[in-house]
């Protein structure tokens, strides 16, 4: 697999440093909203999708992260469901779907997010 | 087989249990249950009564609801008094005409209480305490009256005391002997108590025979025997209790001397057929007018109706109360009459007396008295109970517990038999049984045991069993923030405090469990940074910490949208700011809305508007209401003396005085006050964390009050104070309730749970008890000097006002918010109006 077809999928999303490292951010690409988090730990950047599948609003890029038993995630604004920030799966509930995560890295000052 | 008829006269708290008894027993329901119940509800909880003046309703006091008894197939015949027996044809005929045949009867009238034939005893204005129609009479005449006394210096009278106090009334104890509830205690316990009470602002009248009631038909006063009189407008008869046996006497039943229906070790009366329990019954000549020995009692009938075999051998009189703030224990006999010795230990300026009564070789306890300090009541009962030998130096058992003292005896020295609960009768062996099947919180164990349901008293000892159960069994009582912190809420304030570290990093770092934090510990530390620091909350350091709320300076409403809250101090608004409200609302198409905190709301903000909507606010001079932090709220206010023709202080101009000192201070949850006028109460502040109302003589400070999922009345804090004092009080009360407090826990919950309650709490912000005054005062001083407006702040720094965007890559605002249109406002649409888009 030559390197440069892989890389044709990345679209980057602006510099590094204008992404605060504390708060999330929301982003738009296309017509799609993207929360993007950094957290402390091995991985440091994470994409989900900005839609809190509970009551489908656009919030999730203002919640707070954390982790849960070592397990990166986001916990909504609105009602504190739990979402991993890694497989988007929901942590606090059953019953609320998943969350669309977005590889997403680190190039040279320049973040980069697989968008399809 | 048709079913025997078992009639049960009375209701009441003894009554009530013989019928859960019963159900509990009767396996095989070969019994018809009927009870008359005289009064207008089902049996209640006599023994918390008073708690009815602190907010609890009949609701919370009713033992069982009245489902239960239709339920459970007991015909209940409310106001409905018994007022025949026909032992003859075995029938009990009511009031209302109801006839109902018995197979057994049980009286369980229980008693009324004694009023003394005093001339002009029958004036309005006189009440006895013993039913909530009582209590509801004394809350309605209270409104009219300054100054009650009661009669009668036992324990129910102190407390009847206390509650007159607690109404708002100027309260005095009249006593016919020479100390304080002469049945219960000696002549230097009764010392003891007399201060206690009189520094609690009660005044005590002793060795006061009561000649008359003065007054034309309501009363004006009393006169006593030595010549003087005291001007009073309320009485209160507590001069002891009479057995309800009128309809045991009618029908020939054995009653005493001196009343009761007499009743053998079955707790049969003179008729096989008729039982007695509880208050009515007099066994060895005595009347029990405690409920555990009439739980006790209720127990056996019902065992033996069932076709047990039980007998009832006399009961402990043992007994620990809360009286006006101050415990009062004794235990066990204190009217020795076998040789015996007696360790006495006296601290008057501490306010404890204690009393141990030991046999003469000093190995065993025989009785004791507690008063001021009872947390060693639970052991020393044990130990009376179950003869356990003292340790050689028996008066370590009531030595301060901090005086360093190791304590002789632990839970772990009571046989499993020894009776933890006396009033549910729930042993060692039960309780313990009940936590490693699980029950491992207190809850818990209260509801699968009822140990600590009945007067309380063993709460402790319970706690104690419990903790130290767990920690046999190898598990620790959580007390943790939250997985990324093993400590409180109170151990990090004080670790924040004492290191003055100031950034949640660091304080993860060198004082918690790695990772990185959560929503739990996170706004919880930055609560606790801005209550030490006044850090800004949305300095670089500390946004991170803020749930989104803090984050925008503004409350997140359903569809993502934010709410703007302008502070209104006091509620007060001048028609040109008005105006400006207006303006602002129509050019960002806002919802507006009166809040219930008197001030206005505007809902529907997008979160990029925000600045430009606090700018024009600002520049009219509004200032951030915090509605979205965990601090002061309103205060609200009502006119006062400037516009209403009752107001006798400027509620006003205060309200205003107190939401611009306590403005933006942060705490373990939102604060509210109020400040009234008058007694009419209309800024109701005695729903508020701290609310004030006007006397003719300054201002009444109440305490712990709380609207919202569980409301609670506050406590009458300290009376007529003036306002410098006033607000030194406030200082140190909310100083040091931001001190202690668990995360979000509102003051009326610190309150409930914080040992000594309101007594505490005066000793503390009065007394200085904990030497922390100056302290509390310089912290509250700084809060206050560092006041600073959040929203001014944010829209002066550029850094910040970038954050409020909704997109990092752009400058729209989220394209998904849609409104509807509701009586001429904007709403969130709902989700069917979202689906047809
Ligand atoms: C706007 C308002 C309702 C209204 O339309 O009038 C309101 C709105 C909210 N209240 Fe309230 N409460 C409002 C007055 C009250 C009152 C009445 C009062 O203050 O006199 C109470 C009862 C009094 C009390 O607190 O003791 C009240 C008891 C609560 C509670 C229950 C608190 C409790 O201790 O039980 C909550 C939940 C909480 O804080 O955990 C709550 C929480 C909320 C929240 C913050 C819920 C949320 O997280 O979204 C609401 C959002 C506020 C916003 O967006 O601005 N609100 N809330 C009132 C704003 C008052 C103000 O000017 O600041
Ligand atoms: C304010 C207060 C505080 C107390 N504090 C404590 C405490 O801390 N610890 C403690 O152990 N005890 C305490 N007590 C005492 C305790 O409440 C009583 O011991 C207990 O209630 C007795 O129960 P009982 O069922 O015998 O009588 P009650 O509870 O008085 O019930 C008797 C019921 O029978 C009804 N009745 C009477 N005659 C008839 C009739 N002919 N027909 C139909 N109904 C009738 C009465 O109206 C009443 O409802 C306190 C009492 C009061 C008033
Ligand atoms: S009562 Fe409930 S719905 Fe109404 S404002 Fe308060 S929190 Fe919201
Ligand atoms: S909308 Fe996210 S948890 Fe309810």
């Amino acid at each position: 697999m030559s390197e440069n077809a892989s890389q044709n999928l990345w679209t980057v999303i602006g510099k590094s440093e204008e992404f605060a490292s504390d708060l999330g951010v929301c982003i738009k690409i296309e017509d799609e909203q993207i929360a993007i988090f950094k957290l402390a730990g091995e991985k440091e950047w994470y994409a989900t999708q900005n839609l809190c599948p509970h009551n489908k609003r656009m919030v999730l890029s203002r919640g707070l992260t954390g982790d849960l038993n070592g397990e990166p995630k986001i916990t909504c604004p609105l009602h504190k469901r739990s979402f991993s920030v890694n497989s988007g799966e929901c942590l606090t509930d059953s019953d609320t779907g998943c969350l669309k995560t977005y590889p997403i890295k680190e190039d040279d000052g320049k973040l980069l997010i697989q968008f399809s | 087989m048709s079913k025997e008829n078992v009639i049960v006269i009375g209701n009441g708290m003894v009554g009530c249990k013989f019928l859960a008894a019963m159900l509990q027993k009767d396996t095989e329901q070969r019994f018809n249950l009927i009870t008359f119940c005289e009064e207008p509800r089902p049996a209640y909880d006599r023994v918390h009564l008073s708690e009815y003046f602190s907010g609890k309703t009949s609701d919370d006091l009713t033992l069982q609801p009245i489902d239960w008894y239709t339920d459970n197939g007991i015909t209940i015949h409310l106001e409905d008094k018994a007022v025949e027996i026909d032992r003859e044809s075995k029938v009990v005929r009511s009031a209302k005409g109801i006839e109902v045949r018995y197979d057994t009867l049980v009286l369980a009238t229980g008693s009324s209480p004694f009023v003394p034939p005093v001339p002009g005893i029958e004036k309005e204005g006189v009440f006895v305490y013993r039913t909530i129609e009582d209590l509801e009479g004394m809350m309605e005449h209270a409104k009219v009256a300054s100054k009650a006394a009661v009669i009668g210096g036992g324990l129910l009278g102190l407390e009847a005391a206390k509650a007159t106090q607690d109404l708002g009334l100027e309260s005095h104890v009249v006593e016919f002997a020479s100390r304080l509830m002469p049945r219960q205690v000696d002549d230097a316990g009764g010392a003891t108590l007399k201060d206690i009470i009189e520094s609690r602002g009660l005044t005590v009248h002793l060795n006061k025979a009561t000649t008359e009631i003065l007054g034309d038909e309501k009363v004006s006063g009393m006169s006593f025997k030595d010549g003087s009189t005291l001007d009073v407008d309320m009485i209160v008869v507590s001069a002891g209790i009479r057995p309800r046996d009128e309809l045991a006497r009618k029908c020939g039943l054995e009653v005493g001397p001196r009343g009761g229906v007499v009743v053998n070790e079955q707790l049969r009366t003179s008729d096989p057929s008729v039982f007695a329990i509880g208050e009515v019954a007099l066994y060895n000549n005595i009347i029990y007018g405690l409920v555990a020995p009439g739980y006790n009692m209720a127990d056996i009938v019902a065992t033996q109706i069932t076709g047990g075999d039980a007998k009832f051998i006399g009961a402990d009189m043992s007994t620990k109360l809360k009286l006006i703030g101050t415990d009062v224990a004794s235990f066990g006999n204190i009217e020795a009459n076998e040789p015996h010795q007696n360790i006495v230990l006296t601290d008057p300026i501490k306010g404890t007396y204690k009393r141990l009564i030991t046999s003469q070789d000093g190995k065993r306890l025989i009785g004791g008295i507690l008063i001021g300090d009872a947390d060693a009541y639970g052991t020393l009962l044990q130990m009376t109970l179950n003869e356990i030998e003292l340790p050689e130096d028996p008066i370590q058992l009531i030595l301060p517990a901090d005086s360093g003292s190791t304590p002789a005896f632990g839970p772990a020295a009571l046989p499993d038999s020894a009776q933890i609960c006396s009033c549910e009768n729930v042993s060692k062996g039960d309780i313990c049984s009940a936590i490693e099947s699980g029950a491992t919180t207190l809850p818990a164990l209260k509801k699968c045991t009822k140990a600590g349901t009945g007067c309380g008293g063993c709460v402790p000892l319970v706690t104690n069993l419990l903790n130290h159960t767990l920690k046999e069994l190898g598990q620790e009582i959580n007390t943790d923030l939250c997985e990324h912190f093993s400590h409180t809420r109170q151990g990090l304030y004080e670790i924040v405090r004492a290191t003055g570290i100031n950034t949640f990093d660091t304080l993860l770092e060198e004082h918690g469990n790695g990772g990185n934090g959560c929503e739990i510990c996170k706004p919880a530390v930055g609560s606790i940074l801005a209550s030490i620091h006044n850090d800004k909350v949305i300095a670089p350091r500390n946004r991170k910490l803020q749930d989104t709320n803090d984050r925008f300076l503004a409350n997140i409403q359903k569809d993502g949208t934010y709410s703007v809250v302008p502070r209104i101090p006091g509620g007060e608004i001048t028609p040109d700011k008005l105006i400006v409200i207006g303006e602002v609302a129509k050019e960002y198409g806002l919802y507006t809305k009166i809040t219930g905190g008197q001030r206005i709301d505007l809902f529907g903000a997008k979160v990029n508007d925000l600045p430009a909507i606090w700018q024009k606010l600002i520049d009219a001079g509004f200032e951030s209401g915090h509605a979205y932090g965990k601090a002061l709220r309103t205060v609200k206010s009502c006119v006062g003396s400037t516009w209403c023709r009752f107001g006798v202080q400027d509620s006003t101009s205060l309200a205003i005085e107190v939401e611009n000192r306590y403005k933006g201070i942060r705490a373990p949850h939102k604060i509210k006050s109020a400040v009234s006028g008058c007694t009419r109460e209309c800024a109701e502040a005695q729903s508020k964390d701290f609310g004030i109302i006007t006397t003719e003589k300054g201002w009444n400070l109440y305490l712990g009050g709380n609207g919202g999922m569980k409301p609670r009345h506050a406590d009458l804090f300290a009376s007529d104070l003036d306002k410098e004092t006033l607000i030194t009080y406030i200082d140190r009360y909310l100083m040091f309730y931001i001190k202690t407090a668990d995360k979000l826990q509102r003051t009326s919950v610190w309150l409930d749970s914080l040992q000594g309650g309101i007594e505490h709490l005066r000793d503390v912000i009065i007394k200085d008890s904990l030497g922390i005054c100056e302290e509390l005062d310089q912290q509250m001083q700084h809060l206050v000097d560092t006041y600073h407006c959040e929203w001014k702040d944010a829209i002066e720094d550029p850094e910040k006002l970038k954050r409020f965007r909704h997109f990092g890559n752009s400058e729209e605002s989220d394209p998904t918010i849609r409104h509807s249109l509701e009586r001429e406002q904007i709403r969130p649409a709902n989700e069917e109006e979202l689906a047809k888009l």
